[in-house]
This record gives C-alpha cells, sequence and structure tokens, in this order.
C-alpha cells in the first residue's frame, strides 16, 4: 500500500479511561491503515475497544497516546472547535440506533449538517433531495421518525451522513436495531456507497453483516487479532 | 437564522410543558404591567410635576386653610414669578364611586401656572364669562359623556351653601386636554370668585394650598425658604416645598409605593426563574442524546450553547411579548377602579424594561442548561441517546 493510498492512519494509539481511582486500558499501541475506497468491519466482542477505535477515527474523542492521521491531517492534535470543523466537513456518521431527532422530519433531519455550511435554503434542499434519493426515501420526506420503519429510519441516518459528500463514513452497528430484511438492505445501500468510492468504516457484530464489506479486522483486548476471538 | 426551526422544535417537543411554562411567564409580565400602571397612577405625578413650580401648604397639615391674603404678598417675595391657588372641593357626582377631582381656581392664573392644560381660546373666554362656569378634562367627560352647555350638580359634604343645600350646580363651558399623556385629565375647576362667595362666611377668604412658580428653577430651594420665612410666626406658617415632593407626599401615605411594587415583581420573577429554570434544564437533560449527535455531525461547543440560550431566550421572550401586550390592552381600557387612579396608564419606559427583564430572565434561566449541554462530550452524550 503506497504512503498516498492510506486515508486513515492509526499509529502506536493507546486509550485509557479512568473510572473512579482506577485506569482502564481500552486501545493499547494500536496500528491500522485504511486505505482511500475501502470498506473495513471492525469485529470483536463488547469491551474489545471497537466503538472507541471508530470514536477516535471520527475525532469524537482523543487517544491518550499515539497519532490518527486522516487523509494526511493528524487529527489528535486539534482543538474541540478544530474538530467540530473537520467533522463536519470530513466524517459523516451512522448509528446503531439512527438518533434521529424524533422532533424533525426525515428532510430536516438530512438537512442538519448542511446548517454548518454556507449553502442558500434552495441548495441545501437540492442536496436534501439528492441525498433522500440516494436511500430510496424521496417520497418519506415530510415524515417524522415515528411514522418511519426501521429500516427507513436508519436509511434517513445514511442520507444525513453522505448528504455533505464527508471523506469517511463512520457507521457503529447499522443494522444492529434491525431484521435481517432491513439489515440486507442497509448492507447493500452502504455497498453500492462504497463502490461509488466511498471509504466507509463498519463496527459490527454480526458477521453476515462484515461479509458486506471488503476487509474486516478483528479487535480482542485493545489490540488487533488476526482471527475472530472466541 | 436557519436555526430557528431547531430552536422552535426543541420548544415544541414537549408542548404541555412549553405551554405552561410559557404561561407562567406570560402571567408574570401582565403582573408586571398591571403594577408599573399602578404605580405610575399612584407616583406618576412626582414625573410629570413641574421643576420651576413650589407648592404652599399649612405648616401643620394641609387640611388647614391659608389666608387668600398671602397671595399678595407672596407675588412680593424677589424670585416669585406667578402665584395661583386651590382649595379641596370633595363633591360627589350621583355616587361616592364616581371619584374624580374638582377645585376652585382662579381661571387666568391657575392656566398660567399649567400651560401642560390645554384649553381652546373661546372655551377659556367662555370660562371668564360665566361664574359657575366650569372647565373639566377630557377623560371624566367622555366617562359621564359631559359636554359643553351641560349642567352639573356636585354635592360636597365639605362646603355648604348659604341655603343649606350641599348641591352646587356648575355650567360646563370648557374641556381640556393634556400636552403630556401622564397629566392627569379627571379633575374639574371651578371659579374661586363663585365658591368664595356661595361658601359659609366663616371659611370665606381662603384657600387650600398654593403653587408658586419661580422665575428660576436653580433658585427654587432659596425661594421657598423666603416664602416660609414670610409667614413664620402668624397663625398660618407655611412649609413650601417643590411641586415634586408634594405630590411624593401624597403617594408616600400608601406607603414607598415604589418598594412594595418592586418587592412584589422580585418575588414574582424569582419564582418565574426558578419554574423555567427548571424547564430548561429537564428540556436539556432529555436531549443529551441529541446534543451529541449535533456535535457529532460537526455543531460547535459554541453553537450548542447559542442555541440552548436562544431557546431559553425565546421561551421568556414569546411570554414576555405577549403578557406586556395583554397587559397594555387591558390597561389601555383604562382606570379600573372608577377614577381612584385617574393616571392608569401603561408607562412607555416600563415597556423597555419588561423587555430587557425577559431576555434577562432568558438569558440567567438558560445559561446553565446551555453551559452543561456545552460541555457535553460528545463520545458520553452517544451513549445516553
Amino acid at each position: 500500500m503506497s504512503q498516498n493510498d492510506v486515508l486513515v492512519r492509526v499509529q502506536g494509539v493507546d486509550k485509557v479511561f479512568r473510572r473512579g481511582s482506577e485506569d482502564i486500558s481500552v486501545l493499547r499501541d494500536l496500528t491500522l491503515e485504511v486505505p482511500s475506497g475501502q470498506f473495513l468491519a471492525l469485529m470483536g466482542p463488547s469491551g474489545s475497544g471497537k466503538s472507541t477505535l471508530l470514536n477516535l477515527i471520527g475525532g469524537l474523542d482523543q487517544p491518550t497516546h499515539g497519532t490518527v492521521t486522516i487523509a494526511g491531517e493528524n487529527i489528535a492534535s486539534k482543538s474541540s472547535q478544530q474538530l467540530a470543523a473537520w467533522r463536519a466537513r470530513h466524517v459523516g456518521f451512522v448509528f446503531q440506533l439512527y438518533n434521529l431527532l424524533p422532533t424533525l422530519t426525515a428532510e430536516r433531519n438530512v438537512e442538519l449538517p448542511l446548517l454548518l455550511t454556507s449553502l442558500s435554503r434552495a441548495e441545501r434542499q437540492k442536496h436534501v433531495e439528492a441525498a433522500l434519493g440516494v436511500v430510496g426515501l424521496k417520497h418519506r420526506t415530510r415524515h417524522y421518525t415515528r411514522q418511519l420503519s426501521g429500516g427507513e429510519q436508519q436509511r434517513v441516518g445514511i442520507a444525513r451522513a453522505i448528504v455533505t459528500d464527508p471523506t469517511i463514513l463512520l457507521c457503529d452497528e447499522p443494522t444492529g436495531d434491525l431484521d435481517r430484511k432491513a439489515g440486507d438492505e442497509i448492507l447493500t445501500l452502504l455497498r453500492a456507497l462504497n463502490s461509488q468510492g466511498k471509504t466507509i468504516i463498519m463496527v459490527t457484530h454480526d458477521p453476515h453483516a462484515s461479509h458486506a464489506a471488503g476487509r474486516t479486522i478483528y479487535l480482542n483486548k485493545g489490540q488487533i487479532s488476526d482471527t475472530m476471538p472466541e | 437564522m436557519k436555526f430557528v426551526y431547531l430552536i422552535w422544535s426543541n420548544l415544541m417537543r414537549k408542548k404541555l410543558r412549553t405551554a405552561l411554562t410559557l404561561l407562567s411567564v406570560i402571567v408574570a409580565f401582565l403582573l408586571f404591567g398591571f403594577l408599573a400602571a399602578i404605580r405610575q397612577a399612584l407616583v406618576g405625578g412626582v414625573e410629570v410635576a413641574g421643576a420651576d413650580r413650589l407648592v404652599v401648604r399649612d405648616k401643620v397639615s394641609i387640611i388647614n386653610l391659608l389666608p387668600y391674603t398671602y397671595k399678595e404678598r407672596m407675588l412680593r417675595i424677589p424670585g416669585v414669578e406667578l402665584v395661583a391657588h386651590q382649595t379641596w372641593f370633595g363633591g360627589i357626582y350621583q355616587d361616592p364611586k364616581n371619584f374624580f377631582m374638582q377645585n376652585p381656581v382662579e381661571p387666568e392664573d391657575f392656566m398660567k401656572m399649567h400651560p401642560e392644560l390645554k384649553l381652546p381660546a373661546e372655551e377659556m373666554k367662555a370660562w371668564l364669562d360665566t361664574r359657575t362656569g366650569a372647565i373639566v378634562g377630557r377623560k371624566t367627560a367622555e366617562r359621564f359623556h359631559w359636554k359643553i352647555g351641560d349642567k352639573i350638580p356636585i354635592n360636597t359634604p365639605i362646603w355648604r351653601k348659604p341655603d343649606g343645600s350641599q348641591t352646587w350646580t356648575f355650567d360646563i363651558v370648557g374641556i381640556y386636554d393634556a400636552s403630556d399623556k401622564r397629566t392627569d385629565t379627571t379633575p374639574l375647576f371651578f371659579r374661586y370668585d363663585y365658591f368664595d362667595e356661595t361658601r359659609p362666611a366663616r371659611s370665606k377668604g381662603q384657600v387650600g394650598w398654593y403653587s408658586i412658580r419661580v422665575k428660576d428653577p436653580a433658585r427654587a430651594v432659596e425661594v421657598a425658604k423666603a416664602v416660609d420665612a414670610e409667614f413664620e410666626n402668624s397663625p398660618n406658617e407655611t412649609k413650601t416645598e417643590p411641586e415634586g415632593a408634594f405630590v411624593q407626599g401624597f403617594a408616600s401615605a400608601l406607603g414607598n409605593i415604589t418598594l412594595i411594587v418592586r418587592s412584589i415583581l422580585g418575588a414574582v420573577f424569582f419564582t418565574l426563574l426558578l419554574v423555567t429554570g427548571n424547564a430548561m434544564a429537564q428540556a436539556v437533560r432529555e436531549r443529551t442524546g441529541e446534543l451529541g449527535v449535533l456535535k457529532a455531525i460537526g455543531f460547535t461547543n459554541g453553537q450548542i450553547l447559542g442555541m440552548t440560550l436562544a431557546e431559553s431566550c425565546l421561551l421568556t421572550m414569546l411570554g414576555g411579548a405577549v403578557g406586556l401586550g395583554l397587559s397594555w390592552m387591558i390597561i389601555s381600557q383604562g382606570d379600573p377602579t372608577g377614577g381612584l387612579l385617574p393616571l392608569f396608564v401603561f408607562p412607555v419606559p416600563d415597556l423597555a424594561v419588561g423587555g430587557v427583564i425577559a431576555v434577562a430572565l432568558g438569558v440567567v434561566t438558560g445559561i446553565v442548561p446551555a453551559w452543561q449541554a456545552m460541555r457535553l462530550r460528545v463520545a458520553d452524550a452517544l451513549r445516553r441517546m
């Protein structure tokens, strides 16, 4: 893999959480490279550090030691203000429980990241319609989240994640709360996005979901393992 | 502006809670408006009192009359430009509830002393030509549907006529307005010569109190001292004070109105602070996870702080606007006591104060929850979704 192809480089990362007087080491000297355009599945048992790693790559948290470099930028050295701006520009998040705002319609939820841009209202609307079109929900734009099925809500979540055309899509158990059929639809959608060049990192427990990804790595006790831990 | 719908949608999340909080803000500002109007009615005269006018009354009590002859002596005191007088008539029109002041005055001096009262020239002439003539303020004329030419009978328990009757009949010859809406336009003024000729002999040649206009307001204190010195050791010693202090003295008889009003409002707004603050804190706590999502998407800490503060400010400003608007509308209907509060108007400066309080309330009630929202760690907040 050439230096230029690497989009995500996690180098010698430790992450320690403090719980009372106890230090809990969640990631230990972890190194990982993800090339641009890859669909990577992160698997591992609960507490193995998958979500923590995803949070570090997404700039939601800072490593205790080591560096996280995305597209050549060391995000571990950024302030919270800089990180917020960086996330708005480069990262799309898809959550297990969709995390939509229940007081907003589907289109307003999708529009949220665009509020941080200088786009006009008409331009924002155009982007929202395009994103909802990609996930096949153009006909549900004015519906509130409570009027949508779980699969539809997750698709709105994906539309929100891709509406700004981010550099990387981070998905935390995107099918974890869905039945098999709806889950498969989401995986098909993610694969389609990946085939268009989008880099995706997906945390999952589900081996079936990991098959959708082009590469799977396993985490065990904060370190990368070659095989799925028992 | 593009965040407004987001802020509004948060307020609409729990409609009942928002409605109840809004209602408490509305009621508080309604009360604020009413108390401001009551305070204005009771002490507002102080604000419109002439800076160049002194009031001279009996040193012991205002119910003691002063000799009419004092007028000439006062006019001889250096610095005195004009002297006018009034006497409490204490009349009742049909029913004691129909309260308004009626005082005998000398028309020319009185009108010169009070240029804030506007009376057409032909009505002034009619007043001077009619011994039983009286002028009445617009408010009272409209209240009782009086017009020029009407004969108005007024009963007074204080001043009997020679025939023993207590009913005095006046001819309405003029209706005056005021140049300032804070000036009371409820009193009726009639001629002192008619009053003095008709009242019992034992009280003739006496007046209730004098008003003095000084040539130089900067020398008002000096003139007041000179007036009191003039009548020292006489049977009717005087107390001379600026008109504002005189009016304040009347209001003070009811207690420290401003302090009472401020104390009530302080208690109301403190309670409101707790109610609104609690509602806001609860609203932010409930959506910790959503705040985490917004931060993950890229909203900065400052934007989260601003939106949460804007939410509480929107709530208090909306409630404040409705409350102040309602109180304005109700107060515009006029004195609810039927004459006891003739200056019952919403003071414009208090409207601005109300606006400032609404914004301040929003900031104070929102600042703690907004600060907490701003300080949330994204990863922690997302776990609470």
